[in-house]
């Protein structure tokens, strides 16, 4: 069964037609070709495919495109607009952190980790260590112990506080 | 990729619409909230409905309601929403933190407390793809016709894997139901049942649509969960408990469930009653914990070694008792 | 770090070259690949451990609308695998099935919906066979044969090696142990599901996309198995989203999607579901190890008689160096005088094991280190002093004849155990609180390929443009360890310049130049060094060309921060883009390549191979845990690890190689299990917990804070003196733990993972009034090794 379906992805409305049995990550890699969202298990166990809706982290291989409809839909492709300071094309300050604490190692696990992060941010300011820990529970890291993602998680939390949104 | 199989999607926008959806569709309609527990199982293929009656655009479930008599809590209300509201935490500790515990922060954003009530039963032969299960000649819970964890087992041996469930037997929690015949309210205790299969008692088209908490002004309570690793992971052992002490710290009344164990949250009476008209002192806690751990009695199929669980039942026990009295 | 402050690039921490683009989402991974008309493919698995194929029939798979092609092993019955001596792989199964999951089958279709609703029409009959799922089975078992190509029964390699006079050396020992240990199998888990898209050009060109850590070898393979010409096919290996050694052999997925692109002349993708990545496996050996040992009253080990066996899984893959692995470093870690080890790994259905980080090394290590506590406890010794009295010196050759150039493991032990507060901490914790001390060395590569040829094990080829963008070609693959980054560091280092000027070009069989792949901890070195053969004839062009045109001498100048400078003054004589043009002027076509051979020392006998590296990494790490004495249930509070570098070429993707490999290794001592379920017919041979769920890998909340102390011995074989920081950290982190056990609550567990429930177990048997035979209270692990013979050792005398 096709339906016609619109989505707010990255403040972008596409309309299309897709079988309803289809899972958003499924449709976000193979109908939008927005492929910065991974999959490691589609079971809701690895984190790899979270993505925002309405600013939460959700699993986009458990959710399908008709439970979202109408939401804010954010994956790591609107990150780097997400937030109004400079130009459009500056990464988020946790893609900064993240590319220079060396929290991607082999960075599949970034996106999903990243949103997670993001979402964070935008609920505690300056996380302690306890709720960082606490937050990113849910997305698998096989390469670095998750000790630099930490890491860059609080680098960015510092340096965000620096934007006007945040004074 | 793992792959949902294909289905209809209805979206009724009150309750009595999804309860006729699911007369009309019968026992191939499924009804779909959070998706977490329900979309796993389907891509592993262990239930394949037609149709899925999706209850997110029913206002009715996510409603909180407190009042002097207790709370209200709809069955739509996200697991995070149950671990992090400021008065569930401070008038049910226990279903908060039981809510917290609940597989990882992403999931309880999406997972509901009716979800989790009503979670599947869990088997390490059941949760498994379909080419494993065909490979494993399938099981009784599902395509097949044998019991793997026990041979000669006539019914299914999965566990109950639910973190709230426990608790809400613990808290004495009534479940309101809607089906086609009308609305029913049944204790939470009256609602599981120790069988793998037939794991609650109602009918298929009856949707949970609320719990009421009658108010525990004056009880304590505590809640221990066994798991190999801190997020992520279902309970492999689980105690609920709720005590009321009086002034004197004489106990006038507890309630104590184990989880994970069986079917179904078992209910610790004898234990219970070891500890009622008593002040408990560290040698009656052990005695009651001892007691209440001789209902576990786990099998072989989930993480962890059958021994082990069974052993450390007393200890949670223990341990659930401590917490619930601030030790 | 100012003893580097001649570097300007080398020993910092700058941003890893990619890393922006990962946390952008906009690396493309093999599965992000969606070309035109691409299909997709699927491969059907073997319900049975063991069982004869009798006969397949996909003509209603065929019949399917969408389905557009079905292969089957006779389609691809070239045999092939990653070893020359272990041919034992077919991309599908032939006549036969030798574990669950084992492909049979494929088809390839519009969506991968059809494609796996189409495994369902494929019809297969088999003749089950009796399943062999232990290493006892293995050995018992003589008639039923797993593969015929077997030493014996389904012993698949025996080796017997003497270094010394064992006896002799035995007969100078002060105290002797004998002890077993077990070590589970484990699996490399990588996040990215291994996938491939495999394409047939209109010019009869094979272009394969695969997420692989070999392209190399994946590349000879495919030309063998395909049975075309390798000039024809390419291989380009995407980026690598986990490998850890899981991604380092040639899969049956990357050679079905090649045949089924080249039948239906369309892109075909396929990626592997997570149950199918625990199938492909690879990983960590489960090895069951018997120790004899006998060392002197001040430590000194005077002979180590080492006796294991390794349960391979179904297939070969690299188990005959594994093997070898799992006896060749223990000389290397600590002086042995005299050295006999034997090993026999056997064949089972299940899937088969391989490389994973620490390659056949943590196993041995973990036994070694925790024999070492017990030594230390019979003595009287701290454990860090106990290690610290015997070091293997710089410079030397091991009994086995594997040469030490460096070695840093003692200011290792020292820093960690300082750092640590270890002594103070070992004999004054609390009940429940303890800490445990181990150690390691591990190879910066291994001194031989694969296949035995004299050819580079590395070469880079470097680009110089007109406009200064300076391009560096090479076949190594960056699974995240950072390989790129070492690359652009030294050229960078070298030339001058910013490294964001430098562009680097990889694991493409049609653009770069052959590098093994990244296995074996050998890219930093031998990239490394191929890197700086490469870019310093192009140093020396650009100068020699501004010297012409500045007239100055050559020895005064040099190039920094982009500009061409007075070596002994900073003013700025030149741009570096005008001095490129001013070499293109006068030598042309500015290019240069570089490679590596590594040195060929190593002994002569038959096994010499494998454990000779140009140089050897150390370890020492302290682990503290707190442990409930109750329940056994505990959590490691901290590590503390130091690592004996050489010299960082970039610090901060050091550290995050150092944590990287504690966390696997946390994962392997705590609780990660490659299991399944045993019995010879029925369901013996189905995988225990074949999804990210029932694996338990280690969350945020699992995983404690991390010290990592980086020691530098500036070694001469490695580039500007470094070694390899990838595996060596993981391996004394599960004896850590182990020791770390003893010390809070007395239970020795001798095998891993070290689970809650054996620690209990530990924990009751002290309290037990009935002794366990044999053993000391609260030990657990194995009890009974397999009374089998082993071949009569090659004796090796020990280099004079």
């Amino acid at each position: 069964m096709k339906q016609l379906l619109t989505l707010k992805i990255n403040d972008e409305k596409h309309e299309f037609w897709v079988s309803i049995h289809k899972t958003l990550l499924e449709v976000l890699r193979e109908d939008l070709h927005l492929t910065g969202t991974k999959h490691g298990c589609e079971l809701g166990e690895c984190g790899a495919c979270t993505v925002l809706i309405n600013g939460e982290p959700i699993l986009s291989c458990l959710i399908l495109p008709i439970e979202v409809q109408g939401k804010e839909i954010m994956t790591i492709e609107g990150l780097a607009h997400s937030e109004k300071h400079g130009t459009d094309c500056k990464p988020h300050p946790l893609q900064t952190a993240f590319a220079q604490q060396g929290a991607s190692q082999c960075g599949y696990c970034s996106p999903g980790m990243l949103m997670t992060a993001k979402a964070l941010l935008d609920k505690y300011s300056n996380p302690d260590r306890e709720r960082i820990r606490e937050a990113i529970s849910g997305n698998i890291c096989r390469c670095t112990g998750y000790a630099k993602i930490i890491e860059a998680v609080e680098q960015a939390a510092k340096s965000n506080t620096k934007l006007p949104q945040h004074t | 990729m793992l792959r949902l199989p294909p289905f209809e999607y209805y979206t009724p926008q009150n309750i009595t619409e999804a309860v006729s959806l699911k007369a009309r569709f019968g026992e191939d309609a499924m009804y779909s909230a959070g998706g977490t527990d329900l979309y796993p199982n389907m891509k592993r293929k262990q239930c394949t409905p037609n149709t899925l009656i999706g209850l997110n655009e029913l206002k009715e479930l996510s409603l909180i309601n407190i009042d002097d008599d207790g709370i209200s809590l709809g069955s739509g209300i996200s697991l995070n929403e149950v671990a992090n509201h400021p008065e569930i935490q401070k008038l049910y500790p226990a279903l908060s933190k039981a809510a917290s515990l609940v597989s990882a922060p992403q999931l309880r954003n999406m997972g509901t407390i009716g979800g989790n009530l009503c979670l599947d039963t869990r088997c390490t032969y059941y949760n498994q793809t379909y080419p494993w299960r065909k490979a494993l000649g399938f099981c009784l819970k599902k395509d097949g016709d044998i019991c793997w964890v026990a041979r000669s087992s006539p019914v299914c041996l999965a566990i109950s894997s639910s973190d709230c469930a426990p608790v809400a037997v613990a808290l004495n929690a009534e479940f309101h139901l809607t089906g086609e015949n009308g609305q029913r309210i049944t204790a939470a205790e009256e609602f599981y049942l120790n069988d793998g299969i037939s794991f609650l008692n109602k009918t298929h088209d009856e949707l949970l649509v609320s719990i009421r908490i009658p108010s525990h002004e004056g009880w304590l309570m505590g809640y221990k969960k066994l798991r190999r690793r801190d997020s992520i992971d279902f309970p492999v052992l689980s105690v609920a408990t709720a005590l009321h002490l009086d002034k004197a710290g004489v106990c006038k009344n507890a309630r104590i469930v184990l989880g994970a164990v069986a079917s179904c949250p078992q209910r610790a009476l004898q234990a219970e009653t070891l500890l009622k008209g008593e002040k408990p002192n560290a040698e009656l806690i052990e005695t009651s914990a001892i007691a209440a751990a001789k209902l576990a009695k786990p099998m072989d199929n989930t993480d962890m070694t059958l021994g082990y669980r069974k052993k450390m039942a007393a200890n949670f026990v223990k341990e659930a008792i401590n917490e619930a009295l601030g030790q | 770090m100012s003893k580097n402050s001649k570097f300007d690039w080398i020993g910092k921490s700058w941003t890893q070259v990619g890393g922006l683009a990962k946390a952008k989402g906009e690396t493309v991974y093999a599965d992000d690949l969606f070309l035109p008309r691409m299909l997709y493919a699927k491969m059907l698995g073997s319900p049975h451990a063991h069982a004869l194929i009798k006969n397949i029939d996909v003509s209603r798979a065929l019949e399917m609308p969408g389905v557009i092609a079905a292969i089957t092993g006779k389609d691809l019955p070239i045999p092939y695998g990653i070893l020359p001596v272990t041919q034992d792989e077919t991309a599908l199964c032939v006549d036969k099935v030798r574990m669950v999951g084992d492909p049979v089958a494929a088809v390839a279709a519009i969506d991968e919906e059809t494609a796996e609703a189409a495994l369902e029409e494929i019809e297969v009959e088999y003749e089950p066979l009796p399943s062999i799922i232990s290493i006892e089975d293995a050995l018992a078992e003589e008639k039923v044969q797993i593969h015929q190509y077997a030493a014996q029964g389904n012993v698949h390699k025996k080796v017997s090696l003497e270094f010394g006079d064992t006896e002799s050396g035995f007969s100078k020992a002060d105290h002797i142990r004998q002890e077993l240990f077990y070590y589970e199998g484990s699996t490399h888990l990588p996040l990215e599901q291994h996938a491939a898209v495999a394409q047939m050009g209109a010019n009869n060109r094979l272009t394969l996309w695969s997420s692989t850590q070999t392209p190399h070898y994946v590349h000879r393979t495919l030309s063998k198995v395909l049975e075309m010409p390798a000039s024809q096919i390419r291989v380009i290996a995407t980026p690598v989203g986990g490998g850890f050694g899981g991604k380092t052999d040639p899969f049956q997925h990357e050679i079905v999607a090649c045949k089924l692109a080249m039948l239906t002349g369309r892109p075909v993708k396929l990626t592997l579901t997570r149950e199918e990545v625990f199938y492909t496996h690879r990983g960590r050996h489960p090895v069951l190890m018997w120790v004899k040992a006998g060392i002197k009253s001040d430590g000194l080990i005077t002979a180590l008689h080492f006796r294991n066996f390794l349960d391979g899984g179904a297939y070969g893959s690299y188990g005959v160096a594994s093997t070898f692995y799992t006896g060749a470093l223990q000389t290397v870690t600590y002086p042995i005088g005299n050295y006999k080890f034997e090993a026999m790994r056997v064949f089972t259905n299940k899937a088969p094991c391989g490389p994973k980080r620490g390659h056949g090394t943590p196993q041995p290590r973990f036994a070694m280190e925790v024999l070492l506590d017990k030594f230390a406890e019979d003595l009287g010794v701290d454990p860090a002093e106990l290690r610290l009295r015997h070091l293997v010196p710089g410079n030397s050759r091991t009994v086995n004849h594997l040469t030490v150039t460096t070695n840093g493991l003692g200011e290792c032990i020292r820093k960690a155990a300082q750092v640590s507060e270890f002594n103070k901490k070992r004999r004054k914790s609390p009940q429940g609180k303890g800490v445990g001390l181990a150690c390691s060395a591990y190879l910066s590569g291994a001194g031989l390929p694969i296949y035995w040829n004299k050819m580079p094990h590395s070469g880079v080829q470097i680009k110089i443009d007109r406009g200064g963008g300076v391009t560096v070609f090479c076949g190594s693959v960056d699974i995240g360890q950072g390989s790129d980054s070492i690359l652009a560091g030294i050229v960078a280092e070298e030339l001058g310049i910013h490294i964001q000027n430098i562009i680097i070009v990889t694991a493409d069989t049609d653009l770069t130049p052959v590098d093994l792949g990244s296995y074996s901890s050998r890219v930093t070195l031998m990239t490394g060094n191929a890197a700086i053969a490469a870019v310093k004839p192009l140093r020396e062009q650009i100068l020699s060309a501004a010297s012409d045109v500045l007239k100055i001498e050559v020895e005064d100048l040099t190039i920094k921060n982009e500009k061409i400078l007075l070596k002994n003054g900073s003013r700025e004589l030149a741009a570096f883009v005008e001095a490129v043009q001013w070499a293109e002027s006068k030598f042309g076509t500015l290019g240069s390549v570089g490679s590596y051979t590594p040195p060929r020392h190593g002994g002569d006998y038959k096994g010499a191979g494998v454990g000779p590296s140009p140089n050897y990494s150390y370890s020492a790490c302290v682990a503290e845990v707190n442990c409930d004495s109750e329940s056994g249930y505990y959590s490691v509070e901290k590590i503390w690890i130091a690592h004996d570098i050489g010299q960082a070429i970039n610090e901060k993707l050091v550290i995050g190689q150092v944590e990287g490999s504690v966390y696997m290794g946390l994962g392997e001592a705590m609780m990660e299990e490659q299991v399944y379920r045993p019995g010879k017919s029925d369901i013996g041979g189905l995988h225990k917990n074949p999804s990210m769920l029932d694996y338990k890998s280690p969350t945020s909340l699992d995983m404690p804070e991390i010290e990592t102390i980086l020691v530098e011995t500036n070694d001469p074989e490695g580039p500007y003196g470094a070694k390899e920081a990838g595996q060596g950290p993981l391996l004394p982190v599960m004896p850590a733990i182990a020791n770390a056990i003893y010390n809070a609550v007395g239970v020795r567990v001798d095998e891993v993972p070290i689970t809650p429930d054996k620690i209990y177990k530990g924990l009751q048997n002290i309290k037990s009034e009935k002794k366990q035979k044999n053993w000391l209270p609260g030990r657990i692990g194995p009890t009974t090794f397999p009374n089998v013979e082993f071949p009569e050792p090659i004796h090796v005398d020990p280099p004079c």
